[in-house]
């Protein structure tokens, strides 16, 4: 071995007991347990609720749900069936399918339709119409309800003539701004080349839209449609005002908010209610995650 | 239990609503083509993007536009529909500090400045931290994860967290065996406290939203040049002055852009207040009390007045929003 190599092994080996050295692998340990111990902190609410809804009743009562990661174990699946055999539960999971579906599959289409013309059409008022849309995208919901209401009453619009269809519109209505204004800003970004190129080869708007723009935006509209159907799935508020809590019509989110108002002594039930309705959304969220996170980063950053 | 029967009954029209609503949207827009190809040509550029933008229009309009009107209208009317003027504006904001809407616009106050500090605050730390490890990807979709439930099933697992066993017997919320076991302190009545209880309400929705504000805040710091900390480094800056320095100028946009958000999140926040407390206990907020004048009490003047003074507390945020979109815009 020749000195040359010799020369910096020594000086790694005087390194390693210098106080830099050690005030730079604290730092390290520190950082990593700082950052596992926070993580994990932030998921004790959700791991404890997943736990008790695993415990029989007598357990969550008398104890924590820390007292089940030690023996004696006693797990069961008793609060999932309870819960499923009241009915109203498993009644409202359709519901919140037949409400998230078409509520996600309208204002898409819909906003696409109208992305198109704002991106590569000409006409009057465009900007201006645009720029009202982004106005709207902070306007409370809160500012419609009783006037749609009111009229939805007057035309017959109710959940009881026109089951769910009310609930449609009207989340179309509130999710277009928003969809509009993702898909609009991926749209204008796309090559115009691309438009003269088929306008020459005598392609119309309706192949334009159908073979060009969508199959280019997929990346866009996977998380737009990520994103509207989360948010409606998790919607209280629209299905409270629109839909209500009657059991036959009831969504998810409504049926679990009535069961914590009248589940006094069956809370236990709560438990397995809650992780019921995060399933669907849990799925979606983490087999797409990456569409999810970009169409976040799409409605946010570039604003 | 009836599940088949639901099943039997349920399936067919979800499946149907899955075909019939895209056919009949197809149906239009192809439909409208075919008309506008009947036109004379120099008619067609004129008319095409209203077939377009139209049904876009006419569904924010009927659904956003039109009613905002309505409820500034109904906002001066009593139930009967005659004009009073602002007899509505005046109980709800008459007897301050406690009466009417009061309550509710402290709470939505203090929701305001709370939730978005320390989600900002939360976000950028996690982001920073974060950033340093090679399990960034993981850690961070833990913390995600709350994004992606409902706020309903966020109030089920902080009312469990709150939980508060009366009498001399263990306690099975996790909090309050925190408070007994480790800080040896009596337990607390975390939703009906009066003292704590709006905190604790905040404190969920911070729980619930924090991934969010990380996973921008994290991206646009990865948008930081490498070269630029490199620089400073050399420069023998040490780590939290290249933070206050470099990093969290260069970050101030973005960090704006979440915050406006927050703010519009605090303002319209409802789904955990409704869920954890009703607004009872000195917890209202705006959106709830809107919800109860509505329904409980039957006085859509009154909920149209709360929802004005709600648009109100926007408009700041929008107007921002507004002259954000024009700088981009002209940027392009």
């Amino acid at each position: 071995m020749s000195a040359e190599a010799a020369a910096p092994a020594r000086v790694s080996t005087a390194a390693r007991f210098s106080p830099v050295w050690l005030a730079e692998r604290m730092q390290g340990a520190v950082l990593h347990v700082v950052v596992i111990s926070l993580t994990v902190a932030w998921m004790v609410p959700a791991v404890g609720l997943f736990v008790s809804s695993f415990r029989p009743f007598t357990a969550i009562n008398s104890s924590g749900w820390w007292a089940a990661l030690s023996p004696p174990f006693s797990f069961t699946l008793d609060n999932y069936v309870q819960v499923l055999q009241k009915g109203s539960l498993a009644h409202s999971i359709f519901n919140s399918f037949m409400i998230s579906i078409p509520a996600t599959i309208i204002p898409v289409t819909v906003a696409a339709f109208a992305a198109y013309a704002f991106s590569w059409m000409k006409f009057p008022g465009r900007n201006w119409i645009f720029l009202a849309l982004v106005g709207l995208l902070a306007v409370p919901l809160q500012l419609s309800f009783v006037p749609v209401l009111k009229a939805y009453v007057s035309i017959g619009l109710t959940p009881a003539n026109w089951g769910f269809v009310g609930v449609w519109l009207a989340h179309t209505g509130y999710g277009l701004p928003f969809s509009i204004y993702l898909l609009a800003n991926f749209f204008r970004a796309l090559p115009s080349d691309l438009f003269e190129s088929a306008e020459i080869d005598g392609a119309g708007t309706l192949t334009v839209f159908f073979r060009i723009v969508l199959p280019l935006s997929v990346p866009a509209l996977a998380s737009l449609i990520i994103f509207q159907f989360l948010w409606i799935w998790n919607d209280l508020l629209v299905a409270l005002i629109y839909v209500g809590g009657t059991e036959n019509v009831a969504p998810m989110t409504v049926t679990l908010a009535n069961l914590t108002n009248s589940l006094g002594q069956g809370y236990n039930l709560l438990t397995a209610a809650a992780f019921l309705s995060m399933i669907v959304p849990l799925v979606v969220f983490l087999s797409l995650q990456r569409y999810f996170v970009r169409g976040i980063l799409a409605g946010s950053v570039k604003g | 239990m009836d599940v088949f029967g639901l099943l039997a009954q349920d399936v067919p029209t979800l499946v149907f609503v899955i075909v019939a609503v895209p056919a009949v949207l197809a149906a239009y827009i192809v439909g409208g083509e075919y008309v506008v190809r009947l036109l004379p040509d120099r008619r067609r550029g004129s008319v095409r993007p209203w077939i377009w933008v139209g049904p876009a229009l006419i569904f924010v309009t009927a659904f956003l536009v039109a009613p905002a009107i309505g409820t500034v209208i109904q906002s001066v009317e009593n139930h009967e529909g005659a004009l009073v003027g602002l007899v509505n504006y005046q109980r709800q904001l008459g007897d301050f500090p406690t009466g009417g809407a009061w309550v509710a616009i402290r709470n939505n106050l203090l929701w305001l400045v709370l939730y978005t500090l320390f989600v900002l605050f939360f976000g950028l730390l996690l982001a920073v931290l974060f950033d340093r490890v090679p399990y960034e990807q993981v850690v961070k979709s833990m913390v995600f994860l709350p994004m992606a439930i409902s706020s309903v099933a966020l109030g089920v697992i902080w009312k469990f967290m709150y939980w508060y066993q009366a009498g001399d017997v263990p306690q099975t919320g996790t909090l309050n065996f925190i408070v007994v076991n480790w800080f040896h302190q009596a337990p607390k009545t975390w939703i009906t406290d009066l003292n704590v209880n709006n905190y604790a309400l905040i404190a969920a929705g911070i729980w619930g939203i924090t991934g969010f504000s990380m996973v921008i805040l994290s991206a646009a710091l990865k948008g930081i040049p490498g070269e630029l900390l490199e620089a400073a480094r050399v420069d023998g800056a040490g780590e939290i002055t290249i933070f206050r320095r470099v990093i969290f100028p260069l970050m101030m946009p973005t960090v704006v852009v979440v915050g406006t958000t927050l703010v519009i999140f605090a303002l319209k926040a409802f789904d955990i207040v409704y869920v954890m407390t009703a607004g009872n206990f000195g917890t209202d907020v705006l959106a709830n009390r809107m919800y109860k004048l509505l329904y409980q009490s039957d006085n859509p003047g009154g909920a149209s007045a709360v929802a004005i003074v709600l648009l109100i507390a926007v408009i700041p945020v929008l107007i921002f929003n507004l002259r954000q979109f024009r700088a981009v815009e002209s940027r392009r």
